[in-house]
């Protein structure tokens, strides 16, 4: 299939962007979407042009590392589906197709379509973890959890921390993010202990960095796994309850 | 082949913004963007609350003129003879007044903040999907619906925008002399509609706001911000429409 290509190059992160128009005249319908710009590479290097910079590793779904806007949609108009998983079958023979790195404040763009996703990191650093110090695993069933339970943290746990959420957001908010890294422990018995101080600290971490949620529910239809926004309710009321409670200083003098 | 020169070179993350500083519980709570969103699910529960009584008030138009002026008279005797006269109704106006300006400081700030998260916007056009016209109006809706406000106290509390023989307390007379002129019972129809469209994702978002999420009413929440912004816009707009097309006067 023919297929024309605008794809936003920038030569560092000062620089000044623009569009560059690529001609695809053989694409094979089976190619994944960043096959097809791995072969625009080659050719780009082959006439000793700069090869466009993206961000890929697994390739299967499940790292979070491919990032683009395609056609205006983060990781393309295929629900569910990261942009490594995106086949070219689902675009039409002549279609032109637009790809734009993520845009927030909080990730600068590298060059060309790499950004810097970090920030999501400094998040986790503020609470999106259990603090127990690890021994030998122990017995798979010794800790019981509801069948349920064990499935809504999974769900959230699906997070590949992509940051498609804050590219869909208009309000470059990382709330789905947020949320469900918040959720994935918060919904077990190793979480709550610290439960209380994650909610303060992940939200407030997270508002240094990005917007807020105004609920438009964009971020869920680009989230490649699927998750819903039912965990940022979630976070939110956990928010509110944490003002009240903070275990962690239960029966101490402050 | 481009080179890139050093000065290019990817140097860090960007900053984020300073932490916050401690602070007592509720100043804390204010400055969080999820504590903001709290607050104004709250005030705009209020805030619904009273357009529907208001809407249900003014519904007695239809009943009689005096019926309506007789619930206007009402208003200022809530609660009277243990409080003063109109001690109810101020209370109630400082409230509702309260509320708006919460509301409208915290709309403000939280779109100053989301403004800023993304400086460099997308250079192609965006293809939203849930995003619905709704609630990517809410500033410009809230807006028409704060000027609206403010026309409508200088129109039918204070006789300012020269409605013919305009008498406080005089409330039937003053609404037909009112709706009456055309532009007007335009505008009053225009800003019904924005409100209706402020409500239909306001009442659903503060579900989400407040963290009332549950897969046993989540298909009703939908419902209840359609229900509560169809129930207000026919009921409010029936009173211009009837008044300028001559069925009321």
């Amino acid at each position: 299939m023919k297929l024309t290509l605008k794809i936003w190059r920038q030569d560092g992160p000062t620089a000044k962007g623009r569009f560059e128009t690529y001609e695809m005249p053989a694409v094979v319908p089976d190619m994944s979407f960043l096959e097809m710009i791995d072969v625009l590479n080659e050719r780009l290097i082959a006439e000793e042009a700069e090869p466009i910079a993206f961000d890929h590793d697994c390739r299967e779904g499940i790292c979070g590392s491919c990032s683009m806007m395609i056609n205006g949609i983060p990781h393309g108009p295929e629900r569910g589906t990261a942009t490594c998983q995106l086949h070219m079958r689902k675009f039409k023979d002549g279609q032109h197709i637009t790809v734009e790195p993520w845009r927030a404040r909080s990730f600068p763009i590298i060059k060309d379509l790499a950004v810097d996703r970090s920030p999501l990191d400094r998040i986790i650093e503020a609470g999106g973890y259990i603090s127990a110090p690890t021994g030998a695993a122990r017995d798979a069933n010794e800790i019981l959890i509801p069948k349920e339970a064990a499935d809504a943290a999974m769900d959230a746990a699906a997070c590949i921390g992509c940051g498609a959420c804050v590219a869909a957001c208009p309000n470059g908010a990382a709330q789905l993010f947020t949320a469900a890294k918040y959720s994935h422990l918060s919904l077990l018995p190793q979480g709550q202990p610290e439960r209380w101080t994650r909610a303060i600290g992940m939200v407030d971490e997270m508002e240094r960095w990005f917007g807020s949620c105004t609920n438009f529910g964009e971020c869920e239809t680009a989230c490649p796994k699927e998750i819903s926004i039912d965990f940022i309710a979630l976070l939110n009321r956990d928010y509110i309850k944490a003002q009240f409670k903070n275990r962690r200083l239960s029966g101490q003098k402050s | 082949m481009s080179k890139v020169d050093n000065a290019q070179r990817y140097v860090g993350a960007p900053r984020p913004a300073p932490a916050k500083k401690d602070g007592p519980f509720f100043v804390m709570f204010w400055r969080s963007a999820v504590g903001k969103k709290w607050i104004m699910a709250v005030t705009g529960i209020m805030l619904i609350g009273f357009v529907f009584a208001h809407m249900l008030g003014n519904l007695k138009i239809f009943l009689s003129a005096s019926s309506i002026d007789h619930y206007a008279e009402w208003l200022r005797t809530i609660g009277y003879p243990i409080l003063p006269e109109t001690g109810v109704l101020w209370i109630l106006r400082a409230g509702l007044l309260g509320a708006v300006l919460l509301h409208i400081w915290a709309a403000a700030s939280l779109t100053r903040m989301n403004r800023s998260a993304r400086p460099n916007g997308y250079k192609s056009p965006r293809e939203y999907v849930a995003a619905d016209f709704a609630a990517r109006t809410m500033r410009w809706t809230g807006i028409i619906v704060m000027l609206f406000i403010i026309f409508h106290l200088l129109d039918l509390t204070w006789g300012q925008t020269g409605v013919e023989e305009f008498k406080t307390g005089d409330v039937y007379n003053n609404i037909v002399n009112s709706f009456k002129r055309v532009p007007v019972a335009i505008a009053y129809i225009i800003a019904n509609i924005a409100i209706a469209f402020h409500l239909y994702h306001g009442a659903w978002s503060m579900f989400q706001s407040l963290g009332i999420n549950s897969p046993r009413f989540n298909p009703w929440r939908r419902g209840f911000s359609i229900g509560v912004a169809s129930i207000i816009a026919i009921g409010n707009i029936s009173i211009p429409l009837l008044v300028v097309t001559g069925v009321v006067k």
